[in-house]
């Protein structure tokens, strides 16, 4: 039986739930780690959001919940390839939940959850947001801990 | 062993700024696991048929098993069996691999948990959310040094962990 496609993704930060959500919401943070891509909107719900990548706009969807910094939800549609015009518009979920840590001298330590949803059952973009999350949330794990985004992710769209 | 009697059931990635070389001896040392894999000891005899053991930081046996695959610094498949859960140790073993890519600049290291049995996806929740992780925490120590902060994972998986453990005590009653 073909049961619709779900991706489910964690991954944990030494930052902060502000600092976490601001690269998820800040153009100029992820430009250096979602292979130059800026996010554009204003982050309130019905709002729209775009991406633009090298200028040209490549989503155009709409924020389904903001509650920062805890929770971010948008539609998710590519539009810079022909062949998944067709295919409806997903949804994307971020969650953020901070953990206590077991010292304060250490910081905290931020869990994110993303969820992909309300693909169709034979969709053709599922398996490319399956590569391309896991890619994403490295770089932008790595910019939080480090300051500079892994080097591969530049220049490649997801 | 016939590895297609596995089927896999959870599949993390991820992508980290360092060499094959550095992420392979990472996960096969123990004085490097026990920053990591929530203080647990490795101790693998690194070719097919080898012995392979976790401990706890307490010298409690954590988890079991042989290596399957061995080839440095790509590939390492090993069974595996929970030993420190004692409603687990029943179940047949699973199969962890880990597959390390070199991508340059960075590697992918993509980690398979495959299954011999069809589970209780309660059962599949302990891996799904302790390699996450695992396995963030090996990313950053080998990014900048340390390890994530210390917290309480354990006191966040209770209610899962204990869903586990019923769901695997309901399994071997029933085989």
């Amino acid at each position: 039986m073909n049961t619709a496609p779900k991706f489910v993704y964690r991954t944990l930060i030494a930052t902060t739930p502000e600092k976490l959500w601001a690269a998820l919401t800040d153009p100029e943070f992820t430009e250096q780690y979602w292979g130059g891509t800026r996010l554009e909107s204003e982050w309130t719900e019905g709002s729209r959001i775009v991406f633009r990548w090298k200028g040209k706009i490549v989503h155009d969807d709409k924020i389904l919940k903001s509650e920062p910094p805890r929770l971010l939800s948008y539609t998710f549609k590519p539009l810079h390839m022909e062949e998944l015009l067709a295919e409806p518009a997903s949804r994307v979920t971020f969650e953020i939940v901070e953990f206590g840590g077991q010292s304060q001298r250490q910081g905290p330590v931020v869990q994110l959850t993303v969820t992909h949803e309300g693909f169709p059952t034979d969709s053709k973009i599922f398996p490319m947001i399956s590569q391309g999350w896991p890619d994403i949330l490295s770089s932008m794990k790595t910019l939080l801990e480090t300051g500079h985004a892994i080097e591969f992710a530049k220049g490649s769209a997801e | 062993m016939n590895l297609d009697q596995f089927k896999p059931k959870t599949v993390y990635v991820t992508y980290i700024a360092a060499t094959p070389e550095k992420v392979w001896q990472a996960l096969t040392s123990g004085d490097i696991t026990k920053q990591f894999f929530f203080g647990r000891r490795i101790e693998i005899e690194l070719q097919p048929g080898g012995a392979f053991r976790f401990w706890q930081p307490d010298g409690k046996l954590d988890v079991e098993g042989k290596v399957v695959v061995c080839d440095p610094p790509r590939k390492l498949a090993v069974t595996w069996r929970v030993m420190w859960i004692e409603e687990m140790r029943k179940l047949p073993e699973c199969l962890v691999t880990y597959q390390i890519d070199d991508l340059g600049k960075v590697v992918r290291l993509t980690m398979t948990e495959a299954h011999q049995i069809e589970l209780d996806e309660k059962m599949l929740e302990g891996g799904r959310r302790g390699w996450p992780v695992i396995l963030n925490n090996l990313k950053t120590l080998l990014e900048t040094g340390s390890p994530l902060p210390a917290f309480d994972f354990m006191g966040e998986a209770k209610p899962s962990l204990d869903e586990m453990k019923e769901a695997a005590r309901k399994f071997t009653e029933s085989t």
